[in-house]
């Protein structure tokens, strides 16, 4: 029998706050990956990005991995990592995935023993992969101009591999075809469907927080209580 | 404003619950904000009342779970509770009657609470609301209680429901009458046109469309219970869909199967039977 491809999922992101969506992500790529009978996903990453990213409405990423963590607090396989939100400067995607799969590289069990020779030291441990996890959403952004570089779509499909979540409104597939790269390493490149569609936007938490409107079920419970504790998107984003 | 010029609200939601989903939460939390924004009502309390088992839907589990699983799922809730007495009817309710049943429960509360004394009927399930309504009483006087008047009970629902109206034998004339007259419907829906195209199409619903409350679901939330089984009979993972407590239990109790959906398969829905024999008789 053919062992499975252990793969550890990594997503990059605002998580401005973390929603349920976010989450699923994850679950829906594991359930994706394991049917293919190729894949054992063994861990999640979140990697909630720099604060120099400059985007509208960024809360403090001190704050936004607190968030993760709570969130993440009844997960037994994913976990927030808040190297990418100390570096001094905001870091390019690949950069990250670069800093993960060394990570995990030097995490890997090494089996040592006085009685080397019993054991079945023949068949090493599979080199776990690490694959960027993402929205649809995300794939589109590839076609921005001057957002991402070439090279570095190319490194993360030929040397990491990308599953992509869909999300209502947009045409993954269209976006492969539409891309010499993508299509060329369209097989590392895992498309799984949600069958359960659930558009929770933090953006739309972001407004509801502002009008004093529930986001109770949209996201867990020890988020929402942190948001409110520390105030959080009380009034119209700041810039 | 004064808080007595308000029309106090209970939500009670009928249905399956088969299970109940972070979507059917989200119902009574956009609801109550809708409610609450328009400045007329103030809503005090929503009710889950699970179907009872003779309703006979395909896939139908048993009550028994299906009502541990909502509870479950509002134990962190401040206002919304499960109630039982629907689940354990002999027979199948009409919702018409399982409004009734509520509103009259409220009366009846409302009236003990003018005499002053403890409401605790159920002191496992009432205490919460029973300890809002005495704090309540306490800081208004006796007359203006009686001002503000009984809670009203509504009806809250998906769009689903309110086309439900238009399926041949589901329902009876009168009931809808009764449903939408005498106790008023908060419907919330992603397609607010085709909902409002329906109340229009209907002389019914028309004439008691003030008391048809519509409420924007802008965010798409499709976790249909449906859904849920489905992933579940497939393997698939069903976590931030439903409240962790309710997932547990399922994975516990091995509930949903392709047996368990075979339940019914064959058996004419409750509703259906009761017309076909009125008609006969």
């Amino acid at each position: 029998m053919k062992s499975r491809i252990p793969v550890v999922l990594l997503a990059c992101g605002s998580f401005n706050p973390i929603t349920n969506m976010h989450l699923r992500l994850f679950e829906v790529a594991r359930d994706h990956l394991h049917q293919t009978g190729r894949y054992q996903v063994i861990g999640g990453i979140i990697s909630p990005v720099n604060d120099n990213y400059g985007k509208k409405g960024l809360v403090a990423a001190r704050h936004r991995v607190a968030m993760a963590r709570l969130a993440l607090q009844t997960s037994d396989w994913i976990q927030v990592d808040s190297w990418e939100s100390e570096q001094v400067q905001w870091t390019e995607t690949v950069k990250v995935l670069r800093h993960h799969h060394s990570e995990l590289l030097r995490s890997l069990p090494w089996k040592e023993g006085p009685d080397q020779g019993k054991v079945d030291s023949a068949a090493p441990a599979a080199v776990p992969e690490l694959k960027l996890l993402c929205g649809a959403d995300v794939l589109k952004t590839f076609q921005t101009p001057n957002l991402w570089k070439d090279t570095h779509i190319q490194e993360i499909v030929e040397k990491f591999g990308l599953v992509c979540v869909d999300r209502a409104g947009h045409d993954p597939k269209g976006y492969i075809l539409g891309s010499p790269i993508l299509q060329r390493y369209q097989d590392n490149i895992h498309l799984a469907r949600e069958p359960v569609q659930n558009e929770i936007s933090a953006t739309y938490i972001r407004w509801a927080l502002g009008q004093g409107q529930s986001v109770k079920y949209l996201l867990p419970d020890a988020v929402i209580a942190y948001i409110k504790e520390h105030d959080l998107y009380a009034s119209p984003g700041e810039e | 404003m004064e808080n007595s010029e308000k029309t106090e609200v209970v939500l009670l939601a009928c249905g399956s619950f088969n299970p109940i989903t972070n979507m059917h939460l989200r119902l009574f939390e956009l609801a109550k904000d809708y409610m609450n924004g328009t400045g007329k009502y103030e809503v005090i309390k929503g009710i889950i009342s699970p179907v009872g088992d003779a309703y006979k839907k395909k896939g139908l589990i048993s009550a028994h779970h299906r009502v541990i699983m909502a509870e479950l799922a509002t134990k962190n809730s401040k206002w919304l509770e499960v109630d039982t007495w629907e689940s354990l009817q002999q027979d199948w309710i009409e919702t018409a009657t399982v409004l009734r049943h509520h509103q009259e429960k409220l009366e009846a509360s409302s009236c003990d609470h003018q005499q002053n004394s403890p409401v605790l009927e159920r002191p496992g399930r009432k205490r919460k609301w029973a300890e809002q309504r005495q704090d309540f009483s306490q800081k208004k006087s006796l007359e203006q209680t009686k001002t503000k008047g009984v809670p009203k009970v509504k009806l809250l629902c998906g769009a689903d429901f309110l086309e439900s109206f238009g399926v041949p034998n589901l329902w009876k004339g009168e009931d809808i009458t009764k449903i939408v007259g005498d106790y008023g419907l908060i419907c919330v829906t992603r397609a607010g046109n085709d909902a409002q195209k329906f109340i229009y199409e209907s002389d019914v619903l028309w004439k008691h469309q003030n008391n048809i409350h519509l409420v924007n679901e802008w965010i798409t939330n499709d976790i249909s219970s449906t859904k849920i089984r489905r992933a579940l009979r497939r393997g698939q993972s069903i976590r931030y869909l439903v409240p962790d407590l309710v997932q547990e239990y399922i994975e516990k109790h091995s509930l949903y199967s392709s047996e368990s959906e075979e339940r019914n398969v064959g058996v004419i829905l409750a509703p259906l039977q009761r017309k076909t024999a009125e008609a006969d008789t």
